[in-house]
């Protein structure tokens, strides 16, 4: 790895955290100590001893972890990012021009500099039609960490077992959409009750099951690795959790939209609350979170996108799918915490650890060795969502007016704070 | 003039009580007893509308009245027009579908630039659902909702409770049977919900590709054999089938359509011998219908319903207007 520091000559200042509680991915508690920084590296963590000339950085009361790395986000939102004490994102290559080229991978990866790190997806076909490659290898070379499907379904199953071997060859990780685009065409909704009293097109959530099981096979085919961004339905997960058992190389995401609210969250034609997949029914929601607290689930992302009135204040069908998440992606977060269903330090596998595996990226963790990309949480603050005062650029959440606990207070990139 | 219906819905309610909704956007939104009120408004209306050539209320009257509709209609707007027309008020109408306005982009613009032209009612038909609660949200005057995609079409409901209640009584123990492209249909979304408030059973009979999944939390038993569901059934009500939905895409052809699902007489026999058949219009006469069924004298009462469609959007637009009016009571 090649992380570049912020500032020239800075690699041997010593910064020790200290008075904290670290919420180190790889223990199974929160535990006193030190983290001792050198440069833009971690080189110490737990009972140290701090270097007298060490800069003593006092994190009382705070909890300390890895700064969140969110596994597909759909725009570069800095001040968002600050807040939900985010320092790497994934890029989706869903972009304006999708990102199919290596210029627009190296212009993505620039984007973030010098406050956080960009790791773009590259678009696995061009222009994300699932039809011809795209030249991941040079992509790849230009920065970007990981090819994927975007928000499409690459519909031939050929195209897909040659876009998997070749991304394998390559050692990169596929970042599928699990909708089967033949049920889910013009669909804006779960089928169920909701869908049928607002009179919009919908598909089953089945379309999800169906796509994972192709790719699956697909997988066992080739031994590629495929990380299913988001699931969200029981049938996905028991699907998931089989092809685990089996060694399969694949990993799936969530984000907490699906963990906390269901398909009647539509309800009036809340365009806040439309999104891709689309919101499930609440026995695939409580599947969800039994996902999670079981281990099936490996990532947790904001799915950050931000969308605003000219997307968005529309008749629920003609609206832009997404919702912005990354401010609200720690707090909302937490909540599996407080509800007993994963542990501050699993939560931090989901929230970092897992994430920059998957991108291979040197961070996310407290090994020695690792980007000090850090955050200091104080994980009770109590704050209310108000998507008319966000830092983001646009307020689309559906967690609208939601009291929410836990802040990232302070957020340090490279061994500096923000 | 028939006299004023009295107050008759619920002796406690008077006024604004009687209808507390600023506009008129889904069934949904109204309890049984509203909706009875509604359909007394119609009845003095129908009454009035019958009795003499001179037809002309003028309690809108310096009211203007903008039918803004963003896809095609013929008779809902008509209706709507004449509706207005009758009841004094100033009335325009805007063919959006027609002209550059594109679909969802410029729909708040336009909301507002309705509101600034100071309309004391607006009509609204759009094809996507919500579009029209997403105008009323942005306008300062009573919204009616002439139909939003596969949502609602709350008039159309209105006018067919009027005439089924015309013919039969009443609701209680009724069996209605809705058949047809229920999937699609806003018609169907809003008479299910007001005809099973009103106490009618409600079935809705549609090829599967064509019934909504959980269509019984609207109120209807599903049925996808047409027999079944037309037994004992006092009336039928046939949806249109879209020309876009026979190309095999959700059936296999209209030739098939109409052998499984179009009201013939034969079919029609299965229900009870004085069954009421209905369509909302425009029929597809060969398909969802037969011509003999259409035209039967005693059973149709497909003129009828156009007939009440004046007589409910009178009511509506009377009682939604009746706050800005300053009506005694509904202040």
């Amino acid at each position: 790895m090649n992380i570049p520091t912020i500032k020239e000559g800075m690699g041997m200042t010593l910064r020790a955290i200290v008075n904290g509680k670290l919420a180190d991915p790889a223990a199974d508690a929160l535990h006193d100590g030190v983290v001792l920084i050198k440069g833009d590296r971690i080189v110490a963590t737990g009972q140290v001893d701090v270097p007298a000339d060490a800069e003593r950085i006092d994190a009382r009361g705070l909890v300390v972890a890895p700064g969140l790395i969110d596994l597909g986000v759909f725009a570069t939102d800095k001040p968002a990012f600050h807040f939900g004490g985010i320092t790497r994102a994934a890029l989706m290559p869903d972009q304006r021009a999708p990102l199919d080229d290596v210029g627009l991978i190296r212009q993505a990866t620039r984007a973030g500099k010098p406050d956080f790190w960009v790791h773009p997806i590259a678009a696995a076909t061009r222009g994300l039609m699932g039809t011809e490659m795209a030249e991941m290898g040079l992509m790849q070379a230009a920065g970007a960490k990981a090819v994927g499907t975007g928000r499409q379904w690459i519909a031939d199953s050929g195209v897909m077992l040659r876009v998997l071997t070749y991304a394998h060859g390559l050692g990169l990780t596929l970042i599928a959409h699990a909708e089967d685009g033949g049920l889910t065409a013009r669909a804006v909704a779960t089928s169920g009750e909701t869908a049928t009293r607002l009179g919009l097109p919908h598909a089953p959530a089945c379309a999800e099951a169906m796509a994972i099981a192709r790719d699956l096979m697909l997988v066992r085919e080739t031994g590629a690795a495929i990380h299913f961004r988001l699931v969200t339905t029981r049938a996905g997960f028991d699907l998931i959790r089989a092809a685990k058992a089996e060694g399969l190389r694949v990993t799936c995401g969530i984000t907490p939209a699906y963990l906390f609210l269901n398909d009647q969250a539509a309800t009036d034609f809340r365009t806040f609350a439309r999104l891709s997949p689309p919101l499930r029914h609440e026995a695939d929601r409580l599947a969800s979170i039994a996902a999670v607290a079981d281990g099936t689930v490996d990532v947790i992302t904001s799915g950050h996108d931000p969308r605003g009135p000219e997307d968005k204040r529309l008749p629920f069908a003609d609206a832009a799918p997404g919702m912005a998440g990354a401010e609200t992606l720690l707090a909302l977060s937490l909540n599996l915490v407080r509800e007993g269903h994963v542990s501050i330090n699993r939560l931090m596998t989901l929230l970092c650890a897992n994430p920059a595996k998957i991108l291979g990226v040197d961070a996310g963790s407290f090994t020695p060795g690792s980007a000090a990309d850090l955050i200091l949480v104080d994980p009770d603050a109590p704050w209310i969502v108000d998507s008319s005062r966000m830092a983001a650029s646009a307020g689309n959440t559906p967690f609208d007016k939601l009291p929410v606990q836990g802040r990232a207070r302070r957020v340090m990139k490279g061994g500096a704070f923000l | 003039m028939p006299p004023m219906p009295a107050a008759s819905v619920s002796s406690d309610l008077t006024g604004r009580a009687l209808f507390p909704h600023r506009h008129l956007l889904s069934i949904a939104d109204l309890k049984p007893w509203e909706i009875r009120f509604l359909l007394d408004e119609a009845e003095y209306w129908a009454q009035a509308n019958k009795g003499q050539a001179r037809k002309h209320d003028d309690r809108l009257a310096g009211m203007t009245q903008i039918n803004a509709f963003f896809e095609n209609s013929t008779r809902t707007l008509l209706s709507f027009e004449i509706a207005g027309k009758r009841l004094g008020a100033d009335v325009v109408n805007m063919h959006a579908a027609t002209s550059s306005v594109k679909k969802g982009e410029t729909l708040i613009d336009t909301a507002m630039t309705l509101n600034a032209m100071a309309a004391d009612v607006i009509v609204i038909r759009h094809a996507s659902s919500g579009a029209v609660a997403l105008i009323a949200d942005k306008v300062d005057c009573p919204v009616l909702n002439a139909g939003d995609g596969w949502h609602q079409h709350p008039t159309q409901a209105l006018l067919d409770a009027l005439t089924i209640r015309r013919r039969k009584g009443g609701f209680e123990g009724l069996v209605v049977a809705i058949c047809g492209d229920v999937l699609h249909s806003r018609v169907a979304r809003s008479n299910m919900l007001c005809l099973a408030a009103l106490g009618a059973q409600v079935r809705a009979i549609a090829p599967p590709t064509l019934l909504p999944p959980e269509v019984e939390m609207l109120g209807a038993t599903p049925y996808s054999r047409m027999d079944e569901g037309l037994d004992g059934a006092d009336v039928v009500m046939m949806l249109r089938l879209q020309n876009e939905r026979m190309d095999g895409a959700f059936i296999p052809s209209a030739r098939e359509y109409h052998a499984l699902y179009g009201l013939t007489p034969e079919r029609l026999a299965i229900a009870k011998p004085d069954a009421l058949v209905m369509h909302p219009g425009p029929m597809n006469r060969g398909v969802e219908i037969t011509s003999s069924v259409a035209d039967h004298p005693q059973r149709s009462a497909i003129t009828e319903q156009v007939a009440m469609g004046v007589a409910v959007r009178m009511a509506c637009l009377d009682v939604l207007t009746r706050s800005a009016r300053g009506v005694e009571g509904w202040a």
